[in-house]
């Protein structure tokens, strides 16, 4: 409702900074529905196929001296090991596939959606909240096969004194079940603003062919600021995705170690 | 103009709600200057704990995310 009432000449604005992220379909101007191919749709598989150059033809070769490609696929798969092994511990490497999996889908994604024209597929909540719900029920299933009812131990925090137990035991849980929701918003929040503080500024660059008063001044400050928001970003999308898989990591731990 | 008082109510909250990100924001500086500080004083301990750091970042963070959402819930969803 927002923002259809906003009028785009009353501020000087080319276009709507938040008009990047609407979901259009690919073919035709009709309804989206479940199947419909979208943008979404598009940039998501150009993710995989962009992880599937450098993972499966980037190392194809196997050479003993990696080339270039090959070397940046040693680097990340190094990466996300040592921080699993790290954080989740030994018991933990299981999970690797699964958190290199993930690692590298919100790494490309992020990455993607900073080309000029491209559709960042991790600025909508829908898409994180997916991810997130995946790693809230694996890592929930994971902790009671393994552990059955000490799993809840989790809760139980025994080094407290007795009378806090149970207190702590009701933010525990209201913290653990927050867990996807921050995880989801955090990631989807980042690239949204993130994006929105780029188109922002780029609708204010084209000020000089509306006045060339104001305009002077406006146009080259906004496009240094783009240039300058956009070197953040570039540095955001790679922390987002670290901090995400991270986070993994940690409830991880928390399931295969429950207890305090 | 119509008095949408709801509507009105609306924006103000969701303008109110990015007061919020203040107090991400000193949580967020709380982190990474402490993890400085302790840092300059151990340099060699320091390589392992940026893991610690950003999740500490990661956590501070995600209560000012909230606001954002309530922000969000406000302008479209109320």
């Amino acid at each position: 409702m927002a923002i259809d009432t906003v009028d785009p000449d009353e501020f000087g604005l080319v276009f709507h900074p938040m008009d990047q992220f609407m979901v259009k379909p690919l073919f035709g101007a009709g309804e989206v529905g479940i199947f419909t191919l979208t943008n979404v749709t598009l940039w998501m598989a150009l993710t995989v196929a962009a992880i599937f150059a450098l993972l499966v033809m980037g190392t194809a070769g196997r050479a003993t001296i990696p080339s270039r490609t090959q070397s940046i696929a040693e680097l990340a798969y190094d990466f996300v090991r040592k921080m699993v092994e790290d954080v989740a511990g030994k018991d933990g490497l299981v999970f690797f596939p699964y958190i290199m999996t993930l690692f590298l889908f919100i790494l490309f994604a992020n990455v993607l959606g900073l080309l000029p024209m491209a559709f960042t597929t991790t600025s909508h909540i829908a898409v994180t909240a997916v991810l997130a719900m995946m790693v809230f029920l694996t890592v929930t299933i994971v902790g009671f096969v393994r552990h059955g009812a000490g799993f809840l131990g989790l809760f139980w925090v025994t080094s407290a004194p007795l009378p806090l137990r149970p207190v702590l035991a009701l933010i525990e849980v209201i913290s653990y079940f927050v867990r996807p929701v921050s995880h989801s918003i955090r990631l989807a929040g980042n690239m949204m603003a993130g994006h929105a503080v780029v188109k922002v500024f780029a609708a204010f660059a084209p000020m000089i062919i509306l006045s060339t008063g104001i305009g002077l001044l406006v146009t080259p400050l906004s496009i240094l600021a783009i240039a300058t928001i956009y070197a953040l970003e570039l540095l955001v999308a790679f922390i987002q995705a670290y901090v995400f898989t991270i986070l993994t990591c940690v409830y991880l731990k928390d399931a295969l170690h429950p207890h305090h | 103009m119509e008095g949408d008082i709801v509507q009105m109510g609306a924006y103000i909250g969701a303008g109110l709600a990015c007061m919020g990100m203040g107090g991400a924001a000193i949580g967020v500086g709380n982190v990474a200057g402490n993890f400085l500080a302790g840092a300059l004083r151990n340099p060699s301990a320091a390589g392992g704990q940026t893991a610690t750091l950003f999740i500490g970042i990661a956590f501070a963070e995600a209560l000012g995310i909230f606001s954002f959402l309530v922000a969000l819930l406000l302008m479209f969803a109320v």
